[in-house]
């Protein structure tokens, strides 16, 4: 049980000496409560993987510090961290049975036989492994495996932090809900720290109650998923969560107003002058834009195809060379190629060079 | 639907079956039919059933006493050289690096014992272990070592078992190798995590992921090391007296040598016959081992 503390830490898999640009994780300063379901979400490559490494101590940080409860544990081994790990592909000693898979942690840690026993047990039933305690963990299927190498983590009893590599990869999708459902009991019931990575958003979404969205080896946005949705920190969250993602759209902004191709948006609040020089976007999830019959005083925008989700339509227009997606409004029938789009100026957001720009109320 | 009736692939089929037929088919007749015979020469043929087969399992006559001491001479030879090389291939594969411009060089040093000739790892052995101009030899001597190989049987021994050593280890360790890079980065991490010491990875990861590697390894090396004949003609012609003379050398001395081709017939038979339930065994446990179909849960 601890809280985990980021000191600027940075990863270069290239040395130290390697520009900032280069290093697979750019310096991070951040805070992992105790008992916290955290996802670190982001595309392959954005550098998710080499943070959860650091924190298990997979790999040595090129800069920075690593913090339990405020003691530095960064020179420690993985072996002397309390910290489980599951990975991609279910990780199982092939010889060993469900039972002997379980207890191989605390056997390496020369603890009691009674005590291994009494552990092995809680954890399997906690997971329902009981019934396969004696049968050997080859035979069983993926995600049984994958149950397997979650328990030989949480049957330490002094474990800090659980991470999640991406574990559902190989899972098959029916089994994915019931898995994640049950890490999100076992986070309810056992009180750990959890810290799942993944690339898909419906999942980080579901498990975690605060999503580290990462993009380039930065992280560029932590909150909760309605935080996230609503207000995405950089055009990246914006674009990378929902689906579809934000419309980003290049405007002019100054007090209340916003300009895309000389037609006036208003805004919420009021954002005054901005630096010159920097790229000013504005950005507004599909959700809150509707599209209507083209009148004045609405954008007017060309419309390209309309995609049904059963719940929802969405309409994909272009404006000018832009393209978006807005709603289409229950009870709305489209007709014709061109029709005008409403903007709900409250989720309307100004980005400055990709970073949002916090207006005046 | 009628079936179309095309004998044609027949003609397809019939180059395999004369190969075969020439190439193995037709020699093995050759072989069962002279081990029911017996032969003075002349191509003078006298017909003599099972008598060979009788005689080769009947210790107490010349032809069973020679095959039964040179079959276990020769199951003691591969036992111990499995016994020493498949270890100390794990060892070697183990200590080998895993990446970077050494592991070119490794693979290099060890594939260079496999590439030379049986007979000239033969000649090699035979004058490095000399006591008269072999460095081996002639170093041991001075030390106060009374080697020699083609005196005691125990040195004839030893380098026979030293040069199978030196010449097929590399193979061991190459598969042994081949199969320790087949194994995840996740399982050490994992390991790592679990608290497992070098031991524990070695006996819960390392070994059971080259099981497969090691079943071949040993099936390879117990084939060639039964069916070992030019090293050791080369090395100790069979001697010093009889005393590494396996069941090839005696093979061929009893089928050239004295020309008893019945005799040698019936001989190779049997020997035919150990390797191929050998090798049943080894295949059956190998494919039994590979079978294994994932449970589904609940089915249980």
């Amino acid at each position: 049980m601890a809280r985990i503390d980021l000191v600027d830490l940075a990863q270069s898999y290239n040395g130290n000496d390697a520009p900032l640009e280069s290093f697979a994780l750019k310096p991070v300063t951040m805070t992992w409560r105790q008992g916290g379901a955290y996802a670190l979400l982001g595309p392959s490559g954005c550098g998710k993987t080499t943070l959860l490494n650091l924190i298990s101590g997979i790999v040595t940080p090129s800069r920075g510090q690593i913090l339990f409860d405020g003691r530095d544990i960064t020179p420690l081994s993985t072996q002397k961290r309390n910290i489980a790990q599951v990975f991609q592909f279910p990780v199982i000693y092939d010889t060993m049975t469900v039972g002997e898979n379980l207890a191989f942690p605390l056997k390496n840690r020369g603890i009691a036989k009674a005590e291994v026993n009494a552990r092995v047990k809680q954890i399997a039933d906690l997971l329902d492994l009981t019934p396969y305690l004696n049968r050997k963990a080859t035979r069983l299927t993926a995600d049984a495996k994958q149950k397997i190498s979650l328990g030989r983590g949480l049957v330490r009893s002094d474990v800090a932090a659980v991470l999640f590599d991406e574990p559902l990869t190989v899972i098959d999708p029916e089994l994915k809900w019931q898995l994640r459902s049950k890490l999100k009991a076992l986070h309810r019931e056992l009180d750990l720290t959890m810290i799942y990575v993944t690339h898909d958003q419906t999942e980080a979404l579901t498990f975690a109650d605060t999503v580290v969205v990462m993009h380039d080896g930065r992280v560029v946005q932590s909150g909760t998923p309605a935080e996230l949705f609503d207000k995405p920190a950089h055009t990246f969250v914006g674009y990378f969560i929902g689906s579809p993602g934000m419309n980003i759209v290049p405007a002019e902004v100054s007090g209340h107003e916003a300009r895309i191709d000389g037609h006036v948006i208003g805004l919420h609040r009021n954002y005054g002058v901005l630096p010159a020089g920097k790229k000013i976007e504005i950005g507004v999830r599909p959700e809150f834009v509707d599209v209507a019959a083209p009148a004045s005083g609405l954008l007017s925008a060309t419309i390209e195809r309309i995609d049904d989700l059963g719940r929802i339509q969405f309409a994909r227009v272009r404006v000018g060379n832009t393209k978006l997606a807005a709603r289409v409004p229950p009870g709305f029938s489209v007709s014709g190629d061109t029709a005008g789009l409403i903007f709900n100026p409250a989720y309307v957001h100004v980005y400055a060079d990709s970073h949002l720009v916090e207006g005046v109320a | 639907m009628d079936k179309t009736i095309n004998q044609k692939a027949w003609f397809l089929v019939l180059p395999v079956f004369l190969v075969v037929a020439f190439s193995a088919v037709l020699p093995l007749m050759t072989v069962v039919n002279y081990s029911m015979q017996d032969t003075f020469g002349n191509n003078q043929f006298f017909w003599n059933g099972v008598g060979w087969f009788k005689e080769l399992l009947d210790p107490s006559t010349d032809l069973g006493g020679r095959f039964l001491a040179s079959l276990g001479r020769n199951l003691f030879f591969s036992a111990v050289i499995l016994a020493i090389e498949v270890p100390l291939g794990i060892v070697v594969a183990l200590s080998m690096p895993r990446e970077g411009w050494s592991v070119a060089a490794c693979l290099v040093i060890l594939a260079l014992p496999l590439l030379i000739p049986w007979n000239v790892v033969g000649t090699i052995w035979q004058i490095f272990g000399r006591p008269d101009i072999g460095l081996l030899g002639y170093v041991l001597n001075h030390l106060g070592f009374n080697y020699n190989y083609v005196a005691n049987d125990v040195d004839a021994w030893v380098t026979v078992i030293v040069m199978d050593v030196w010449h097929w280890t590399s193979l061991v360790a190459l598969l042994c190798y081949a199969g320790l890079k087949s194994i995840p980065d996740a399982y050490y991490q994992a390991a790592q995590i679990d608290g497992a010491s070098r031991w524990a990875v070695f006996k819960a990861i390392q070994l059971p992921k080259m099981n497969r590697v090691l079943l071949i390894a040993v099936l390879l090396r117990f084939m060639d090391s039964f069916m070992i004949y030019t090293e050791p003609f080369v090395v100790t012609g069979g001697g010093p007296g009889n005393s590494t003379t396996f069941v090839s050398i005696e093979l061929v001395k009893i089928a050239l040598g004295q020309f008893d081709l019945g005799k040698a017939a019936a001989l190779s038979l049997a020997y035919n016959l150990i390797i191929l339930i050998v090798c049943w065994v080894f295949y059956t446990v190998m494919t039994n081992a590979g079978s294994e179909r994932p449970v589904k849960e609940g089915a249980a």
